[in-house]
């Protein structure tokens, strides 16, 4: 961890108490650019508090998050996705009443910016269309682009959200358990994706697959009843003689 | 042509029609009948607005219905004895001219909307509902025991106010000015609903966490949305009280706040035009079955159970098929 | 201003409050366990009113009267939640708000059927009417100091119900985890029939003791109930300790207000004035109270926890 490169966010002694757990317990990793970290722990270890935190949904005891330079511990949520947080969610989080291409739309909206405008006709505004048709490429969605969210697979459900994410063309993304429910080939296809994905964005993935995370990461933070307990490399990490203890020897063969 | 756009312009085409007719066969009652029905539809509309497409289900619309009634009535209150409208904050002569009156309405419930929307909006679900049932409440208690004008009497608008080029006094043409409002609200909330705005608040009804997550704060678009929507109602409420040459503190009243949600929802939640053959299906009801019997509310009463227990989606919804999504 | 004329006020205020309470416990249960919005409350509260009338003209017992007041809506509510409610728990509020709308026009016209237009007036019974003197000088009237007694000591019934008994017990469970309770194998049906028929005879109780100080008609209930709703608003939705704090609150606060505040504004006013201001403002001060608890605590003084995390 001796980079040099500025971290594209940085995570500095964050704490969070829920009564009487401790949620959160100074926790500071950072993410560089084109690298993926990948923050690893048992259920229960604070992963989601600690992404809840860091996406604006939840505000720490003490600590602060830093994106791009810009303490953002007090900002919103939305004035973070603003400033380049991406993120997708564990279940998935979509409008499901619409079609695909209408949810990466109305993300490309929030981008451009002007949800408050009210005469042009929001459907065929060709700058919302073309990006959006931009995003579904990406992720393998094209020929999809007019069924409703609601009768997609599981599977193509957490496409739509990875091309909504795109279409905000984010400088970070923060992915809460991509592979879950993906069976192994679409989570042979996901891993794919992120490997090349991670190139352009830096990304935070918190994730049970270890497969996936010891072939994806750069970086990995192990997280244990709120706390870091270890950090380094995946040779590092697996060879780390805590983390065996408290995490990798009693779960590896359970996922 | 989708069949609820087909549905919408027999509708829309229909009602002029008719009140021609009835204007020809000189049956002035017809014509109030049909006016009573674009303007209570107006006020559907309006409540839709924030229902159908925001999911804000208000309780208390009545307050910004009734306002624009009372504002109606102030005014031709003052204007028949030629007194101040106002003194605070500053001093404001009398005017039986309607857009202005329209202005002042407007102005005022958009300013409540914005107050009332703002502490309501901080909560949801149920807590929503009641906090605006209560904020309409206090609007009902203030008219009625606030003797100047007219208190639980309400007060009476002897002469009609006036429209530029229209003798408003005339059954016929103050439908035509009423149907031609009606219009060009609902080309507006066309407009609105389809927009980039429009598309964030469906967003905001549909997932408000997917919403922030891109982005979007859901709060200002549905403040936005109540805002406007407590406008329109707002002006149907004026309307109602020239139709009326009258308002009284029924029209704050909570079973107003009811009867505008029974238009939406007879109608079909999230229609455009939904709410105004809500509006039309009450009239009728109100009109024939209350000419049948003295108690056509107990039989309303069973027909708004039986929609709500077994006709999802209200009229548009049995007529004019399922709701599209490209 | 005497200290005898504040404290009749305040003996007022815990009358109103009480009945509000027994209002509000109702709603309150039925929002907390069963998650339903119930606007046809009112009408129970009516039911019970028109049925302790109907019995206590006919039997000439007011004791007979009242308690049947409390069985006929404790039946009204039980079969209205077997026929109706049942089908709406699933349903968003919006529908709720709706179908229970249309339960009080149904209820209400099919009253006036029933028994006409012209209010029904109840007798005080005999042993409670005129006043009775309390420390100080103090005379109050005997029936409302009834009305005290009995909703502070439903007060302390439901306490007990809820913390002590079995049934209590279920409604906790139901409260925090409906799908839960039900795989434990307990009938969930029937305790939520208890339970809407226990608020439902709560509301008749309120309904029956006030018709006698004023009168008995249609659309008695409406009034109350709205009152009922802002009481549960500020105490917590789900909360019955809640809706106590909160309707003694908002009887407090209505009737003192409505006596002081036009004599407070008497001391910089014309008198006539002061009164018109001071009785408009009156009427609107519970609602300020409500907005101002809720700028403060969006989920009321005391969020109940089972439905307040969902």
């Amino acid at each position: 961890m001796t980079d040099s490169a500025q971290p594209i966010l940085e995570i500095k002694n964050l704490s969070k108490r829920f009564g009487a757990v401790q949620a959160s317990d100074h926790v500071s990793l950072s993410v560089l650019p084109g690298r993926l970290h990948a923050l690893i722990g048992p259920n229960g270890a604070g992963k989601s508090t600690l992404i809840g935190q860091i996406s604006g949904f939840l505000t720490p005891d003490e600590g602060q998050i830093i994106l791009k330079d810009r303490n953002v511990t007090h900002l919103s949520a939305e004035r973070r996705v603003h400033m380049g947080l991406g993120r997708s969610f564990q279940v998935s989080n979509l409008l499901l009443e619409w079609s695909a291409r209408r949810n990466v739309m109305l993300a490309v909206q929030a981008r451009q910016g002007g949800s408050f405008r009210f005469f042009k006709n929001v459907w065929k505004d060709q700058a919302l269309r073309s990006a959006a048709e931009a995003a579904l490429q990406m992720v393998g969605l094209q020929d999809r682009a007019d069924i409703r969210a609601l009768e997609l697979s599981h599977g193509e459900r957490r496409q739509l959200e990875f091309a909504c994410a795109l279409a905000l063309e984010p400088s970070l993304l923060v992915l809460d358990e991509p592979m879950a429910g993906l069976g192994p080939e679409g989570t042979a296809a996901m891993t794919a994706f992120l490997e090349d994905l991670k190139h352009t964005i830096p990304i935070l993935l918190v994730e049970h697959d270890m497969d996936a995370v010891f072939r994806l990461a750069d970086d990995i933070s192990v997280l244990v009843y709120g706390k870091i307990i270890a950090n380094g490399s995946p040779e590092d990490i697996r060879q780390s003689a805590s983390v065996q203890e408290a995490y990798l020897g009693s779960s590896s063969d359970a996922a | 042509m989708s069949r609820e756009s087909r549905v919408s312009l027999v509708v829309l085409v229909g009602l002029p029609v008719a009140a021609f007719i009835a204007h020809i066969s000189g049956e002035t009652y017809i014509i109030n009948l049909l006016t009573r029905m674009t303007v209570l539809g107006l006020a559907g509309i309006g409540l839709n607005f924030a229902l159908g497409y925001g999911g804000m289900v208000s309780f208390g619309h009545a307050a910004f219905f009734g306002l624009g009634a009372y504002v109606t009535g102030i005014a031709a209150f003052h204007a028949f004895d030629d007194s101040l409208f106002a003194t605070v904050p500053f001093e404001l002569a009398s005017t039986n001219q309607m857009l202005q009156i329209w202005l002042i309405a407007l102005l005022l419930a958009g300013l409540l909307a914005l107050l009332i929307g703002f502490i309501s909006l901080r909560t949801s679900g149920v807590y929503f509902i009641m906090i605006t049932l209560a904020f309409a409440q206090m609007l009902y208690y203030f008219a009625i025991s606030w003797p100047t004008y007219g208190g639980e009497d309400g007060l009476s608008i002897y002469l009609r106010n006036e429209f530029p080029g229209v003798q408003t006094d005339k059954a016929f043409s103050f439908f035509l000015l009423c149907f031609a409002i009606l219009l060009l609200v609902l080309l507006l909330c066309w407009r609105f609903v389809n927009a980039r705005f429009g598309a964030a608040l469906q967003g905001a009804r549909m997932n408000a966490l997917r919403l922030s997550s891109i982005g979007i704060a859901p709060f200002p678009v549905k403040l936005t949305a109540f805002v406007i929507s407590a406008m329109i109602v707002a002006l149907a409420g004026a309307l109602f009280a020239e139709l009326n040459g009258f308002v009284s503190p029924t029209s704050l009243s909570w079973h107003m706040s009811g009867e505008l949600i029974i238009f939406v929802i007879l109608g079909g939640v999230g229609r455009l035009v939904g709410p105004l053959i809500g509006a039309i299906v009450f009239v009728l009801l109100e009109t024939y079955l209350g000419g049948l019997t003295d108690r056509w509310q107990f039989f309303l009463g069973l027909i708004l159970l039986a929609t709500v227990l077994f006709a999802n989606g209200g009229i548009m919804g049995l007529i004019g098929g399922r709701t599209r999504h490209d | 201003m005497s200290t005898l004329l504040i404290a009749e006020q305040v003996l007022n205020g815990l009358q109103l409050g009480v009945t509000l309470f027994l209002m509000a416990a109702g709603l309150t249960l039925v929002f907390g366990v069963m998650g339903l919005i119930n606007l046809a409350h009112g009408s129970l509260y009516m039911i019970g009113a028109f049925c302790c009338a109907f019995v206590s003209v006919e039997t000439g017992s007011f004791f007979l009267g009242l308690l049947a007041g409390m069985a006929g809506a404790a039946v009204a509510g039980a079969l209205l939640e077997m026929v109706v409610m049942q089908r709406l728990y699933a349903r968003d509020h919006l529908d709720q708000v709706l179908a229970t709308f249309a339960l009080i026009l149904i209820a209400s016209e099919g009253t006036r059927w029933v028994f006409g237009d012209v209010p029904l007036f109840l007798d005080v019974p005999e042993a409670f009417s005129g006043t009775i003197e309390l420390i100080g000088g103090l005379t109050y009237s005997k029936y409302r100091l009834l009305i005290i007694f009995v909703g502070l000591l439903v007060a302390l019934g439901l306490y007990w119900l809820i913390a002590r008994t079995r049934l209590g017990m279920r409604i906790r469970a139901g409260e925090s985890d409906r799908e839960m309770i039900a795989a434990l194998g307990v009938n969930i049906r029937l305790v939520y029939t208890i339970v809407f028929a226990l608020g439902a005879a709560l509301a008749g109780l309120a309904g029956s003791m006030v018709g006698a100080l004023s009168s008995v008609q249609v659309g008695m209930g409406e009034p109350v109930l709205i009152l009922a709703f802002v009481v549960i608003v500020i105490g917590g939705i789900g909360s019955v300790k809640g809706a106590l704090i909160g309707a003694l609150l908002v009887g407090l606060v209505d009737t003192l207000g409505r006596v002081f505040l036009p004599s407070f504004f008497q001391l910089f006013m014309n008198n006539s004035d002061a009164t018109t201001l001071g009785s408009s403002l009156a009427s609107m001060a519970i609602y300020v109270v409500m907005a101002i608890v809720l700028a403060v605590r969006p989920q009321g003084l005391f969020p109940a926890t089972g439905t307040s995390s969902a």
